[in-house]
């Protein structure tokens, strides 16, 4: 019996670690400035965790394999060098990852979000509300105008409660039902919740962000691939959370502009 | 031994005795049988939502019945996918994974083992229980209100859990439901673990020193430290959610919300102030729930190989760093939620340097599995297993313990498979050990070893097959609680889903053999004899199942340390921690 649990916990942390090997579903391409970073790291921490998991799992199976079943006339061993420096072996060994990816990997995290927006980035506000996305530009002023919660009204499709009437910067402002960008510009979104929270994820991106309601986060990337990728919503906002999506476009420069265009002139 | 100890005699009557008894092993039976329902309801719940998942035009027959609103025709709509999640998890959480390897097994044990009579408060006791038990019907009331089981996740994120029916099915009374609910859990945990430690530091036997406790009641006595600060702030935190939901006030609430084109009466609060509360309980809750099986499994895998495990003082500081460290690590659940990103780091840091006490036991259990005399029962399949299920459920948390990585594995299948193997199946393992182990003291019976070890097989393969691939599904990125991929790129993932799902169903069906095997062992097993499984610790000595006072009013007296196996020179190759006779002491320190 201890044999055959040696053989399946071997045969289980082996074709566990298959798909991984193989890649059947990793993570897309990346299409971000970011994003090799949060791969590296993501990769080298499956370096670690795997051969870990592998080491760990296999000499389960070897010591049962060799000890289990054995009676009163077998002498009994202790492990080489007992307790001692298997507590120093744990402390080098997670001590030493913890330095490799805990204390140096902290740089992808620090790209995303300890460097300030460049100057000429493109601003764009997302808004999520139950269950839609939607982005604002702040047109050819290049203001956006002031969000008013008591103006907000979904059947006039007034959904970041806009008063042109009075406030003159949110005139021009385009909204649209797509986050359209242009290709290797950095974008800075800001983002705000109309009523509860949501998130912002876009694999291709690498970025997956929290809408907090009343806390108006901000967040930039460059993409560096045109095409269309989905954002979906990964914080449980409610019945239609499932459903809660919308498009990334990356366009080119002369793309983008001609859409800003055209929906300005809407 | 304390004069505390004898609060009460023998119980009169079938009321005293069984239903609000006092003593200790009845109330740890109490709590294995709520752990035991709700473990059942828990999987049922999550077997309709993965069958949701991969058929979700296929009707269920019958389960209109349990809700025409949730599931019209058998077919279970998006928002009671919501409910069916939040009440498995809430479920799982709450009244198995906290019930089962820490009230239940501590409470039946923890006393024996030191050598006392019960419990120091054994009205607490009894008052913890019905407690636990009045929360959980107040839970499950939530299934029969009108709008149905909360939505909002067994995490319920403010603001979609404090403002009530505007925000969705379930955010009325369901809410409220839960919430007063988890509050009435909380109390009686507190009650609880005050018991457990008042217990553990006063009424230890003559010679019982703190380092001659079996490493089971050492992990009971550290998951009640735990359990005493974490259910502690989790109180106030359910208390307040509710207050905003039905007093108006706002303390997770902030101005200028349009919920279902309603500006919502609030301002002031914040969602973050919820989080941060919630998962200063929520973290620890991790090891409230792993921590005790990681004892129990200790103590069992001791006995199956006779020999102590490498270090006893090593096994009791790694589950105090452990228990210390998991208070500084919260706010890696929050890496992407808003708050300032600096203080993602320092959470990251203190995450990762729990890895260090969880590898120091591994080792340890792995190293001293060298060189044993290891004897396969279903209780030792079981520990083994956990270790197996620890260590696979515990790199994946290296992963997620880094906010770089958190930014695209967060809120994916990833977090499911690392958090239902490392604290569900893991700690249910520890569980299944200890029930093996410890059924025939606690029945007076033993249970069928074979049917036990056909219940191992088909548990820990499945268990696998079902949690394995959640990893996969998440590294594609694949997001969790969504009621149907309707994106593009998760479509391809659906034959993985499917094989999840029958894995699901079988996995969850081998557990009625588990079921028959208690029951019918129960009534028809074999008599258990006083030490079937030449053990040493207290709990050995006295019948099975033991008398109400435990050791029949006679004082044990302890001459050594709990784990002396193979020793030279001994009678048998045991010494019972309470036998005068002496021999040479091979516990290594």
């Amino acid at each position: 019996m201890g044999k055959f649990f040696a053989v399946t916990v071997a045969i289980i942390a082996i074709l566990s670690a298959i798909p991984i090997v193989m890649n059947y579903w990793g993570p897309p391409a990346d299409i971000s400035t970011h994003g090799a970073a949060i791969d590296d790291q993501l990769h080298e921490t499956m370096w670690e965790a795997g051969v870990s998991f592998l080491a760990a799992q296999l000499v389960l199976a070897l010591f049962v394999w060799q000890f289990a079943g054995r009676g009163r006339n077998d002498k009994l061993k202790n492990f080489p060098g007992g307790a001692k420096w298997l507590v120093i072996a744990a402390f080098l060994f997670v001590g030493t990852e913890i330095l490799a990816l805990g204390v140096i990997g902290q740089k992808a995290w620090a790209t995303v979000y300890f460097a300030a927006p460049d100057k000429d980035a493109v601003t764009v506000q997302a808004q999520a509300g139950q269950f839609a996305f939607y982005f604002r530009y702040p047109g050819p002023d290049g203001k956006f105008g002031t969000p008013r919660p008591d103006k907000i009204d979904e059947g006039n499709q007034n959904f970041f409660g806009l008063d042109p009437e009075n406030d003159v910067a949110s005139r021009d402002d385009i909204v649209a039902g797509e986050l359209a960008v242009p290709v290797n510009r950095q974008v800075n979104l800001l983002m705000h919740s109309k009523d509860v929270g949501h998130s912002f994820y876009v694999r291709e991106l690498r970025i997956q962000q929290d809408f907090v309601p009343g806390l108006d986060l901000a967040v930039h990337f460059t993409a560096t691939k045109t095409g269309q990728y989905e954002i979906v919503c990964t914080q449980l906002c409610g019945l239609g959370h499932y459903n809660m999506k919308a498009y990334l476009n990356v366009l080119s420069q002369e793309d983008f502009d001609k859409w800003l265009k055209d929906k300005s002139a809407q | 031994m304390s004069e505390a100890a004898a609060h009460h005699g023998p119980p009169q009557g079938f009321i005293r005795k069984y239903v609000f008894s006092l003593d200790h092993k009845i109330i740890g039976l109490q709590y294995y049988g709520l752990a035991l329902v709700a473990v059942f309801v828990g999987m049922f719940l999550s077997w309709l939502m993965r069958f949701h998942l991969v058929w979700p035009n296929a009707a269920i027959p019958g389960l209109q019945l349990l809700s025409k609103v949730g599931a019209p025709g058998g077919l279970i709509t998006p928002e009671y996918y919501l409910s069916l999640l939040t009440m498995h998890g809430t479920l799982m959480v709450f009244f198995v994974l906290t019930n089962a390897p820490f009230a239940a097994f501590g409470n039946y044990f923890l006393p024996i083992q030191i050598g006392a009579e019960d419990m120091a408060f054994p009205r607490f006791n009894m008052m913890s229980f019905w407690t636990t038990f009045v929360a959980f019907v107040v839970l499950l009331a939530a299934f029969v209100v009108p709008d149905g089981p909360p939505i909002s996740g067994w995490t319920a994120y403010a603001p979609l859990s404090a403002i009530g029916k505007d925000a969705g099915p379930g955010l009325d009374m369901g809410q409220n439901l839960w919430g007063i609910s988890i509050a009435i859990f909380c109390i009686a945990s507190l009650l609880g673990s005050l018991n457990f430690i008042a217990t553990t530091l006063d009424l230890r036997a003559k010679g019982m020193t703190l380092m001659r406790m079996p490493l089971s009641t050492w992990a009971w006595f550290v998951t009640s430290c735990i359990a005493l600060l974490a259910f502690a702030v989790l109180l106030p935190a359910c208390l307040l959610l509710v207050l905003d939901r039905v007093a108006g006030t706002s303390f997770f609430v902030p101005a200028g919300l349009v919920v279902s084109d309603h500006l919502q009466p609030h301002s002031g609060g914040s969602p973050l102030l919820w989080q941060h509360l919630f998962w200063f309980f929520g973290h620890p809750e991790v090891y409230i729930a792993i921590l005790p099986a990681m004892g129990i499994v200790s103590h069992i895998l001791i006995n199956s190989m006779r020999k102590p495990l490498l270090s006893h003082k090593v096994v009791i500081g790694s589950m105090m760093a452990i228990g210390f460290l998991s208070y500084m690590v919260w706010g890696h659940h929050m890496f992407l939620s808003g708050m300032n990103p600096f203080s993602a780091l320092v959470f990251s840091f203190p995450t990762l340097m729990i890895t260090i006490p969880a590898t120091v036991l591994t080792l340890i259990w792995l190293g001293s599995l060298y060189g044993s005399r290891l004897q396969i029962t279903a209780a030792s399949l079981f520990a083994l297993g956990f270790i197996s299920m620890f260590v696979s459920g515990g790199v994946s948390g290296f992963f997620l313990a880094q906010p770089s990585i958190d930014i695209y594995l967060h809120a994916t299948y990833f977090v499911v498979g690392h958090f239902h193997l490392v604290m569900g199946v893991a700690a249910i393992f520890g569980v299944f050990a200890g029930t093996y182990f410890w059924m025939p003291k606690m029945t007076g019976r033993m249970m069928n070893e074979t049917l036990g070890k056909i219940h191992f097989w088909l548990s820990f393969v499945g268990a696998y097959c079902i949690f394995m691939p959640f990893h996969y599904l998440g590294l594609a990125g694949n997001v969790r609680r969504y009621s149907s991929f309707v994106d593009d790129f998760m479509a391809p993932l659906m034959p993985v889903h499917k094989f999840i799902t029958i894995a699901a169903l079988c996995t969850g069906a081998a557990q009625l053999i588990f079921l028959y095997n208690l029951i019918h062992s129960r009534f028809w097993g074999p008599p258990a004899p006083v030490n079937p499984w030449n053990a040493t610790s207290l709990e050995w000595t006295v019948p099975s199942p033991p008398p109400w006072n435990n050791f029949g009013g006679v004082h044990p007296v302890v001459y050594h340390d709990p784990y002396q196996y193979s020793v030279e020179g001994a009678k048998e190759d045991f010494i019972m921690q309470n036998s005068p006779e002496q021999v040479k002491t091979t516990v290594r320190s």
